[in-house]
C-alpha cells in the first residue's frame, strides 16, 4: 500500500512551489525595469533582489529548478499513471455542474484520493499553463536563436504580454489553490504526510465518476 | 511593430516620472540601501549571533547566483548557432531617431572629436595600426535591419550600416581562433563579446543609421551593432578594439548582468 502523494511527488509539488515564488517575484523585479501597464508597478516588498539585475539572476536561477522539477514531474506523471488516474477524464457537463456547487459553498472533498471536476480542470490548466510559460519565457530569452518560438507569440512583445498573462493565470490559480487547501487543511496535510493510503494497482480502484464524491 | 510600441502605448501616461534622478544617483542609492543593510543587521544583532547569519550571507547569496549566471553563459555558447540569422525588417519598419540608452542621460553624452578620433587596435592582433574615420569609410559597407532589444524589454528595429566585424578583423589580422572581443568606449564604457558572436555575418561596425552618419547621443563615429546581442553589448563612441584570450567583465556585468546575454 502507498500513499496517495507518494514522498516523489511532494518533494517534487514543494519544489515547484518554491521555485514558482521564486520566478514570481523575481518576474515582478524584472518587469518593473520596463512596464508594460503604465499603472502597473509592483512593490519593492513583494519584489525579489534590490535590482533588476538581481532579479534577472534570480530568475535565471529559478528557471532551472523549475524546469528541471517540471521536466521530472511530468514524465512521472506520466509514466506511473498518476495523470490519467487522477487528472482524466475531465467531463464539461460535470466541470459545470461542480462549478456551481463550488460557488455555493456545497462542493464536496470527502475522498481525497479523487478529484472532482473542478479540481482536474484546475490542475490540468495550470500544468498547461506553466508549460506555455516555459514556451514563452524561452522566446523572450532567446528571440533569434529560438526565433520560431517567438514568432508563436507573433514578436518579442507579444510574447512579454504573453509571459505577463501566463504569470497572472498561475497567481490566480495560487490564490484559489491555496484558499482551497486551508479550508480543507487535510488536503494541505496529504501534501505533507502523503495523505491516505491508496491500493497500488489502479484497475481495481473504480474510476467512480461522482456519489462518493457529491 | 511592436505590440506595445513606447510613445503610443495605451497604457503608459504620456510623461513619467523623471528617471534620471535615479540613474544620476544610482550610487548613492545603492549606498544607502547598503547602509539600511548594515543598520537592519545591526539590529539584529543579537539574532545573527545566534544563527551565525550576517552580512556575509548577502554576499554569498550574490556569489551563487553569478555562479549560475556564469554556468548559463557556458550554456548560451551551446546554444548559439553561429549561422542562425535573426529577423529582418523593412525601410518602413525602421524607427527614426533611434532610441537612445546609456548609463546616464542624453543631455550628458560627450561628443567624439571626430577630427582627432582614431581607432587603436590592441591584443592578439598582427596589425595594429590605429584607423581613421576615412579609412573605415573607405570599406565596403553592410546593411542591416534588425531589432534593438534591451534587457529592460523594450525593443524598436534600426537600419544600421557600416563595416562586417568578421572582414574587419580578417583584415586586420586578429586571431580568428581567440576567446573574446572587447570594445572600449570613449565613454570608459568597455563590454567584451565571444568571438563567435563577433563573426557572426549579422554582427558590424556600425558608421551610419537610416543611411546617415550616426549622430552623438548614438554612438558617433563608430558603434557595434550585432543582432545576436542584448543592446547593452554593443557599445557605442568606440575607440579601441581589442582581441584576447582574457575574459573581463564589461560595465553592466560589474553591476551583476549577464555576460554572454545572447538572444
Amino acid at each position: 500500500m502507498k500513499r496517495m502523494h507518494p514522498v516523489v511527488v511532494r518533494i517534487m509539488h514543494w519544489t515547484n512551489a518554491v521555485a514558482m515564488i521564486i520566478m514570481i517575484m523575481s518576474g515582478w523585479k524584472i518587469y518593473n525595469d520596463e512596464v508594460i501597464f503604465g499603472f502597473l508597478h509592483f512593490p519593492d516588498a513583494v519584489t525579489l533582489g534590490p535590482w533588476a539585475q538581481h532579479g534577472l539572476q534570480w530568475h535565471f536561477f529559478g528557471m532551472w529548478v523549475l524546469g528541471l522539477n517540471g521536466l521530472a514531474y511530468l514524465i512521472y506523471g506520466i509514466v506511473t499513471g498518476r495523470f490519467r488516474r487522477l487528472l482524466l477524464p475531465i467531463s464539461p457537463r460535470e466541470v459545470i455542474r461542480e462549478a456551481l456547487a463550488a460557488l455555493s459553498f456545497r462542493l464536496q472533498h470527502a475522498d481525497l484520493t479523487h478529484y472532482n471536476a473542478v479540481q482536474k480542470t484546475l490542475y490540468v490548466g495550470v500544468i498547461l499553463v506553466i508549460i506555455l510559460q516555459v514556451i514563452s519565457g524561452l522566446a523572450i530569452w532567446k528571440p533569434v536563436q529560438f526565433s520560431f518560438l517567438t514568432a508563436l507569440f507573433y514578436d518579442f512583445q507579444g510574447a512579454r504580454l504573453a509571459h505577463f498573462f501566463g504569470m497572472t493565470a498561475i497567481c490566480l490559480f495560487m490564490v484559489v489553490h491555496i484558499a482551497l487547501a486551508l479550508l480543507v487543511p487535510k488536503t494541505l496535510l496529504a501534501m505533507i504526510t502523503g495523505g491516505p493510503r491508496v491500493d497500488d494497482d489502479p484497475a481495481s480502484r473504480a474510476p467512480s465518476a461522482h456519489a462518493s464524491n457529491m | 511593430m511592436s505590440i506595445l510600441r513606447r510613445p503610443s502605448s495605451l497604457f503608459r501616461p504620456r510623461r513619467g516620472p523623471d528617471q534620471s534622478l535615479l540613474t544620476e544617483n544610482r550610487a548613492l542609492i545603492e549606498d544607502i540601501d547598503r547602509r539600511k543593510l548594515l543598520r537592519g543587521a545591526v539590529s539584529l544583532g543579537a539574532l545573527s549571533m545566534l544563527t551565525g547569519c550576517d552580512i556575509a550571507e548577502q554576499s554569498q547569496v550574490q556569489s551563487a547566483l553569478r555562479s549560475v549566471s556564469s554556468f548559463n553563459d557556458w550554456v548560451q555558447a551551446r546554444i548559439f548557432d553561429p549561422n542562425k540569422l535573426a529577423p529582418t525588417y523593412s525601410l518602413d519598419q525602421v524607427v527614426k531617431p533611434p532610441r537612445f540608452n546609456a548609463y546616464y542621460e542624453i543631455e550628458n553624452v560627450k561628443p567624439v572629436d571626430i577630427a582627432s578620433w582614431r581607432l587603436e587596435l590592441s591584443g592578439l592582433i598582427a596589425d595594429k595600426r590605429p584607423w581613421g574615420l576615412d579609412q573605415i569609410n573607405a570599406l565596403p559597407e553592410q546593411e542591416v535591419i534588425i531589432k534593438h532589444i534591451c534587457v529592460e524589454g523594450w525593443d524598436y528595429i534600426g537600419q544600421w550600416s557600416g563595416p562586417n566585424l568578421r572582414q574587419f578583423l580578417t583584415q586586420i589580422g586578429a586571431d580568428l581562433t581567440a576567446k573574446y572581443v572587447a570594445f572600449h568606449g570613449q565613454d570608459d564604457y568597455m563590454e567584451s563579446i565571444d568571438m563567435a558572436s563577433a563573426l557572426h555575418p549579422q554582427t558590424i561596425l556600425a558608421t551610419k543609421y537610416a543611411g546617415e552618419p550616426i549622430t552623438d547621443p548614438f554612438g558617433a563615429p563608430l558603434r557595434l551593432r550585432t543582432a545576436v546581442k542584448l543592446g547593452f553589448k554593443n557599445p557605442k563612441w568606440i575607440r579601441a578594439i581589442e582581441v584576447t584570450n582574457t575574459y573581463q567583465e564589461g560595465f553592466w556585468e560589474k553591476q551583476g548582468f549577464n555576460w554572454f546575454s545572447g538572444l
